[in-house]
């Protein structure tokens, strides 16, 4: 087996060496009744060859989303990424690393998560950031908890904006662990009153902006009501772009920004790996869950990283911990951090004009379409739009055309009648004209 | 001291260390400082070709940013050499040995890399129709059999995203199905040898954590669990066991305690972070286990990238499955149903709620098929027979020099060690570790499992070859003869030879830096001569 450099000469002589004959001599605590000989029903080795012709089989089945006119966000984007983030992520040091437990050997890792937490508290508008989450729907459920940690309450009250798979992984977290959430119906409109939600015994208010269905929220009223009755805000974001061109959570107000990085150096890959980017205020760092990354120095006097405030941390502080997150999205990071290096921020800023630009160039364009409406007053790169019939058949009706067109939020809500017709649909710098001109021309036919 | 004819010395000169030969740049030759992209990075450029958009009226409300973020760039070239340069500072399988217990660090497959980014599984989008990927679903539908088969279990939930993720998954499953049986016990038992996740997992569930010590071998006890259920009768929630256990030992009676715990209602989570001692081997399903977590960025081969990402799917027992959250595959005859949301269920399946957006770690499950299809079912038996034959190896080797804490026994794909072979040295485990680096080598894990003293758990796996299993070995042994010797120089201030020296870490948590700042104007100034 190419992996495995033991020959059967090397394995004779070890045996020996340990004093047996037979390797299952080694396994006598496992109870007769259980001990098995190999997985008969699986099949066996095959060369690097067989197993990529097998794999491209699976794979050629799948529509590419650059191989399409595309249009489909609802919390992951299609983006371009340049080619050396990809190429250096792949380098054995960063690749084949462990978590940086070792400081003195692992200052690659860790100054690079240094510079992703820059990177993150200053996108956020925030004081501090930690070295990941595994995504943004499990940041948020983890911000969650923190505030009620920091507040000492256990009342959640999430926006009807919030991205409903989001609203799911924190209810699901919250029920099994007893604490209350207060979900608002959804809210495709962007008009809801969550301010009227907040009471004395809310310990978070969860809004996202751009919400799910697109609208930009000001975020400063609901910081204001939060913490005139010692709640926390909790701002989250599904598109990191957007933080090019929208006024930073950290400027109104929020104390805990949470929200997904893919879009910056991830490719899609169906969901995951992602990367969650977690920020606070300096004052609550104590709450923080997750790991951080700090400056020192080392021996000599020279400036060094590592792992710090690992007492909150579940290997140190065991079942009093802030988390019990351990693995988190490092590798990630490091594309985020790769990518946005190469951007900075004027490249970021800059980055966002044009998904801006062709979300505006885009919704005029459907919105001439007879019967087609799009809800929206603000959005960045992606706003709900009104059909005349269901979503969910447009979508696939436009797939049968070549055309990735969105996502129906019946996909996201189902079973909500009043929702069946709104299409989520998204924008970015990798649309072309003829991208959106054949959308638009598929659109028409399917709804002719 | 010979020299040759040009009079330049021709052994290595002892130096006492680089002090004699200081550099301009503080380099030393392939060994490069490098500042921080900040220091470096300029506001003015960009390493992205981009074209500013033609006019437009913006839509942003009065949303708009007033200032871009405060971040320099670099570009290209710059980035490459900041990003080879940095990487150049860290430790990494593919450079050498990193036998960090309960890690797994095995090497990790290119061919496994390039499926991962073959543009029908990376540039796929989980919102996409599902008609337009059936070749994911079916890829995900196909790791989710060679998982279920390997382990003996009825069904899988494939989408936490790593191994504590996937203990929150099977925990949450097990307060489902004891909330469906209308009971809500309030105990769950944890040895004291567990992962610190494991009780961190059952207490972020409002769960009391009962710890278990260990025996005088290193194992749980039976009798030491019917006790402990036998004080909070009626009141167990479950146990969390790792099998095999974070001493490197295989849990003989893991099949009395499973029983005893089903007999008190109670479910059996088992911590599956070190199956790779045991496919193909042992069913953890033949075992009484309801749920377990296996981690793909162990056993099965996806690159630890640093500190992940990783995956932590969980198998489930029978009693376990229909409690499975959202998504899940229905099978049904040849056909496969990927299952998104509660208005698709069918009688008998009550999924407990949903753990991530999505549909979990694709870009890990294609590594962890890639990974199973190679070694087939033949080669993934070898390769944990080769695992625990390394560590065994390992352990003869060094067993006279260095001290076992629960005798010489067999041990399964990990060797734990205690510090007493280094009493009176004057040397710690930490130093000990430390040397190490000098020696070429990433240090075992240290101080865990925390029921031995200076714990040292050293974990080969199979990807080593003899010849680097006793250049370890002699390594070893040399480093404690070394102790022993009382010449502490060697540890004390080690590592010697690494890019830093060892780190202030106190001084990092009282006044954490997390982040670099923007020098002010005063800062950069220069100062007026005195
Ligand atoms: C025994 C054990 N359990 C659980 C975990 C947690 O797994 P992860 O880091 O993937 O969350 C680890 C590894 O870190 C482990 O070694």
């Amino acid at each position: 087996m190419r992996y495995l450099p033991l020959s059967e000469t090397d394995r004779t002589d070890m045996l020996a060496r340990v004093g047996i004959s037979d390797i299952d001599e080694i396994f006598v605590d496992i109870p007769k009744s259980a001990r098995i000989d190999g997985l008969l029903d699986l099949p066996r080795r095959q060369g690097e060859f067989a197993v990529e012709r097998d794999m491209s089989r699976m794979a050629g089945k799948n529509v590419a989303a650059s191989s399409v006119p595309f249009f489909v966000g609802a919390g992951a984007y299609k983006h371009h990424v340049p080619a050396s983030v990809d190429h250096l992520i792949q380098r054995s040091e960063f690749l084949t690393s462990y978590t940086p437990y070792q400081p003195e050997v692992t200052q690659g890792t860790l100054q690079y998560l240094f510079e992703f937490q820059t990177q993150v508290a200053a996108l956020t508008g925030m004081e501090v950031a930690n070295a990941s989450m595994y995504d943004g729907s499990t940041g948020t459920a983890e911000a969650v908890l923190m505030a009620h940690r920091v507040t000492r309450r256990n009342k959640a009250v999430l926006s009807g904006g919030l991205h409903p798979h989001y609203r799911q992984v924190v209810e699901g977290l919250s029920s099994m662990a007893g604490d209350r959430v207060e979900a608002l119906g959804a809210d495709p409109s962007g008009t809801e009153d969550i301010l009227a939600a907040i009471d004395e015994e809310t310990s978070c208010v969860v809004v996202q902006s751009p919400s799910v269905y697109g609208h930009l929220i000001d975020l400063k009223p609901i910081a204001e009501k939060a913490h005139a009755h010692g709640a926390l805000l909790i701002a989250v974001f599904t598109e990191v772009v957007s933080l090019g061109l929208v006024e930073s959570p950290g400027a109104q107000g929020a104390d805990i920004v949470v929200g997904e990085g893919q879009s910056i150096g991830n490719g899609l890959n169906f969901g995951g790996p992602y990367v969650g980017l977690f920020a606070t205020r300096q004052k609550f760092i104590r709450q923080m869950p997750g790991r951080l990354c700090g400056e020192t120095v080392d021996s000599n006097g020279k400036r060094g990283f590592v792992l710090t405030l690992s007492t909150r941390e579940q290997h140190i502080r065991r079942d009093k911990a802030t988390s019990n997150i351990c693995t988190n999205s490092g590798l990630c990071c490091l594309a985020f951090t790769i990518h946005m290096t190469l951007l900075g921020g004027n490249g970021l800023a800059k980055l966002a004009r044009i998904n801006h630009a062709n979300a505006v160039k885009l919704k005029g364009m459907l919105e001439i379409v007879p019967g087609v409406s799009v809800v929206n007053d603000t959005f960045f790169n992606e706003f709900t739009v009104k059909l005349p019939k269901p979503a969910h058949g447009v979508v696939e009706a436009l797939a049968d055309k070549g055309v990735l067109g969105g996502v129906p939020v019946s996909r996201l809500e189902p079973g909500k009648s009043a929702l069946e017709n709104l299409l989520l649909v998204a924008a970015s710098e990798v649309n072309s004209h003829e991208d959106r001109a054949a959308f638009v021309t598929a659109l028409k036919e399917v709804l002719a | 001291m010979s020299m040759n004819n040009q009079g330049r010395p021709s052994a290595p000169v002892d130096t006492g260390g680089v002090a004699e030969h200081p550099t301009f740049t503080g380099n030393k030759a392939l060994a490069m400082e490098e500042p921080l992209l900040f220091e470096t990075g300029r506001m003015d450029v960009c390493g992205v070709d981009l074209d500013e958009p033609e006019d437009f009226a913006p839509a942003l409300g009065n949303h708009a940013r007033k200032a871009v973020p405060d971040l320099p760039a670099l570009t290209e070239p710059e980035a490459m050499r900041h990003y080879v340069r940095l990487s150049s500072k860290n430790y990494a399988i593919d450079a050498g040995l990193y036998p960090l217990g309960s890690c797994t660090m095995k090497h990790n497959p290119r061919l496994n890399e390039k499926m991962a980014r073959l543009p029908g599984f990376g540039d796929i989008h989980p919102m996409q129709p599902l008609s337009t990927v059936p070749g994911a679903v079916e890829l995900i539908a196909e790791l989710a059999h060679w998982l279920v088969t390997m382990t003996g279990m009825s069904a899988v939930a494939m989408s936490p995203k790593a191994g504590a993720h996937g203990e929150l998954c099977g925990m949450m499953a097990i307060k489902a199905a004891h909330t469906a049986a209308g009971r809500d016990p309030k105990i769950v038992l944890v040895p004291e040898s567990a992962h610190g996740t494991n009780p961190a997992t059952a207490a972020l569930l409002g769960y009391k954590v009962v710890a278990i010590a260990a025996r005088e071998d290193g194992t749980v006890d039976p009798a030491a669990v019917k006790a402990r259920i036998a004080e909070h009768e009626g009141d167990i929630a479950g146990i969390m066991l790792t099998n095999p256990n974070t001493c490197g030992l295989f849990e003989r009676d893991i099949i009395a305690m499973a029983e005893a715990i089903h007999a008190a209602d109670g479910y059996f989570y088992c911590d599956g972070a070190n199956f790779n001692a045991i496919v193909g081997k042992a069913r953890p399903g033949d075992l009484g286990v309801d749920a377990m977590h296996i981690n793909l960025h162990k056993t099965f081969s996806t690159p630890h990238g640093g500190g992940g990402p990783g995956a932590g799917p969980v198998v489930l027992s029978e009693r376990l499955a229909p409690f499975a959250p959202l998504p899940f595959l229905r099978k049904e005859g040849d056909g496969i149903t990927w299952v998104e949301s509660e208005s698709e269920l069918k009688d008998g399946e009550r999924p407990f709620g949903r753990m991530t957006a999505f549909h979990g770690q694709m870009g890990m499950y294609v590594r962890a098929l890639a990974y199973m299809k190679s070694h087939g079912a033949d080669g993934l038996k070898q390769a944990s027979e080769d695992a625990v034959l390394n560590a065994n190896y390992v352990r003869v080797g060094l067993q006279d020099l260095m001290s076992l804490p629960f005798g010489q026994r067999w041990c399964m794909h990990e060797v734990l060690f205690d510090d007493s072979f280094l009493k009176d040295t004057g040397v710690t485990t930490l130093d000990f570790a430390k040397a190490m680096i000098d020696e070429g080598y990433h240090p075992m894990t240290m101080y865990f499992p925390l029921v031995v003293h200076g714990a040292m758990l050293i974990e080969p796996t199979e990807s080593e070859s003899r010849s680097s299993l006793d250049l370890f070995i002699a390594t070893m042994r040399d480093l404690v003869m070394s102790a022993q010797k009382g010449e502490t120089g060697r540890f004390k201030g080690a590592p010697f030879h690494a890019p830093r020296g060892r780190l202030d870490e106190t001084r990092a948590a009282r006044s954490p830096v997390l982040k670099w700042e923007r020098p002010t104007s005063r800062d950069v100034q220069p100062q007026a001569a005195e």
